[in-house]
């Protein structure tokens, strides 16, 4: 029998708003601890919560991105629980009648398809304070900065197969969030978290298996460790003829397994009521509407307009149209070079290659997407060849500048004077006739092949200035003169 | 519906509240008749009626995006039975 493994996803996005969702007080990362926690987010009697307006505009638009059912009325319920980084004793959230329904998005997969997957539901919440437990003996430190900064609770349908699935639909949400400018998208700051949810269970069976969820993961290749990790794990375990516990899982990255969380005492006993200190949610189809018109481009409409206008290939324009700010880059370079292949090319070469070894985020390129452009530029027009253009890159990333002023302070110019091309050809012919004779001795047709060495030696002699077509040309031409 | 001495208990021990042995079964007997009360709610015939989510015809009213709130930890942490480098410090949770 064949093993098939059944796994949904909780993506919580923190929503990029100025301040917290029921107070004024500011949700910037890395303030000095509970200098952004007021009242309000300490729970301090008599306070009441009031929502904020870019939190709601926020969710919707997400809910109108995936072409999701909106909630016309929304109502926040009580999560209860004590812990201490939870002030009220209760999360605020949306259980009953949450602001967005049932949506779907499509992931592409390694093999060319796409695939739709279901999303169930996405609520909005408060965010809890975090709780430091090292520093401090017998005792925990709370910092409540992050206490009430607003989380859109993103739920899917258990529709994932596999662990490359899973990625893909974390990647795509990612990509619409970050691309709706609603959230940040930094996992390593917990901006962008997800919870999975495993089972396996034979293949063609309608029941699913018992689930674990697994909390704790913070980055794309992790999630998928974790899954494959974790479905391996239940495959052995119901193979060896155990069961499966219905149980919270911590993924540990630095072993690369999961282990179980031990369980809290009637954990899962959260007795959800309507919150009494918040009145409903009303909003009309006109309000749907002008968010829905406000939306930017997503990235499946930008990866068909790339392919259309652009004529890239589908998996450039995939990768190219998934950001915003990698997409805009492009664009960019792609006015300036006139060259949407070479452009391409560049962006998701040379370039991401760079902000990759650097772990540089292209907002912050030092080579600017109008430097880019202008260094392309320079090849089109024969002013540097392809390979002195890397070295131009390099110099540009590192010491910053436009392509024309370190072309002209290097003296990288390309030579195509034929008079000096003509001059360092002969030069290497003379220099070289052992390489002269065995290429006069070598059949005609094996001959194209030969001139790769002398055109090594012009490149070397002109520093990799000579423009590399004219110094082809001269080199068979000489060299055939001289076989005759 | 009936509440036992043991719901009573672990509906005690869910909100945190101590209560005296000797209360239990009134609690029990209370909490039974409210339950009660819901059980003859619910023989009522609300096919047509929305749910209703709060006692008052109003709708959320929305606040601006703004920050409004400076920060006031000193004043906020003068309550606070301890503090350290800017946080709140409570028995410790993990063991």
């Amino acid at each position: 029998m064949e093993w098939e493994a059944v796994i949904g996803l909780e993506i919580h996005a923190q929503l990029a708003t100025n301040t917290k969702i029921f107070s004024g007080a500011s949700t910037a990362f890395g303030a000095e601890p509970n200098t952004q926690a007021c009242a309000v987010d300490l729970a301090l009697p008599g306070t009441l919560p009031v929502f904020n307006e870019s939190a709601l505009r926020m969710a919707v638009m997400f809910g109108t991105a995936i072409d999701a059912h909106i909630g016309k009325v929304s109502v926040f319920d009580r999560k209860n629980y004590f812990y201490p980084d939870l002030p009220k004793g209760y999360q605020t959230s949306q259980l009953f009648y949450p602001i967005v329904g049932e949506g779907h998005v499509d992931i592409e997969l390694s093999d060319g398809s796409t695939k739709r997957i279901g999303v169930t539901r996405a609520h909005l919440e408060e965010d809890a304070g975090k709780s430091l437990h090292e520093d401090f003996a017998n005792m925990t430190g709370i910092d409540l900065n992050r206490a009430g900064t607003p989380l859109l609770e993103i739920v899917s349908e258990p529709d994932m197969r596999s662990a490359e699935e899973a990625v893909a639909y974390v990647k795509k949400i990612h990509s619409i969030v970050t691309n709706l400018g609603i959230c940040d998208g930094n996992m390593a700051e917990g901006s962008f978290r997800c919870d999975c949810n495993v089972s396996v269970r034979y293949k063609g069976e309608e029941a699913f298996g018992n689930r674990t969820e697994t909390k704790n993961i913070n980055s794309f290749r992790f999630i998928e460790k974790a899954i494959k990790g974790e479905i391996e794990r239940q495959i052995d375990l119901l193979e060896d003829g155990g069961t499966i516990t219905q149980e919270t899982r911590l993924y540990d990255a630095d072993k690369d397994e999961t282990r179980s969380m031990r369980s809290k005492e009637e954990a899962n006993d959260y007795r959800y009521f309507p919150c009494p200190d918040l009145l409903p949610i009303v909003i009309d189809d006109d309000y749907i509407g002008a968010v829905r018109d406000s939306l930017p481009e997503m990235p499946d409409a930008r990866r068909a307009r790339f392919v259309e206008t652009y004529s890239l290939s589908e998996y450039d324009a995939g990768v190219l149209s998934n950001y915003k700010s990698l997409s805009d880059y492009f664009e960019t370079v792609v006015e300036q070079s006139g060259d949407a292949k070479l452009s391409a090319n560049w962006v998701m070469g040379e370039l991401s290659k760079h902000l990759n070894q650097n772990d540089t985020d292209i907002t912050a390129s030092p080579v600017s997407a109008a430097n880019l452009g202008g260094l392309l530029k320079r090849i089109k027009d024969n002013t540097i060849s392809g390979n002195i253009a890397k070295k131009v890159f390099e110099i540009m990333w590192a010491d910053g500048g436009t392509a024309d002023e370190v072309i002209e302070a290097k003296g990288l110019k390309q030579v195509t004077d034929t008079g000096a091309i003509e001059k360092m050809v002969e030069e290497v012919i003379a220099a070289n006739t052992a390489q002269v004779e065995q290429y006069k001795a070598a059949p005609v047709e094996k001959r194209g092949k030969m001139v790769g060495f002398f055109m090594g030696q012009v490149m070397k002699v002109s520093g990799g200035k000579a423009n590399p077509g004219q110094v082809q040309g001269l080199l068979k031409q000489k060299l055939d003169a001289l076989c005759d | 519906m009936a509440l036992n001495r043991t719901d009573v208990e672990k509906i005690a021990h869910l909100a945190r509240l101590q209560i005296e042995e000797s209360d239990v079964q009134a609690y029990a007997d209370n909490l039974s008749n409210i339950l009660d009360l819901v059980d003859q709610m619910q023989s009522v015939d609300t096919t047509d009626v929305s749910p209703l989510a709060h006692p008052l015809d109003a709708v959320q009213r929305l606040r601006a995006d703004v920050v409004t709130e400076e920060n006031q930890r000193e004043a906020l942490q003068s309550a606070a039975p301890a503090v350290e480098n800017g946080l709140f410090l409570v028995p410790k949770v993990i063991e």
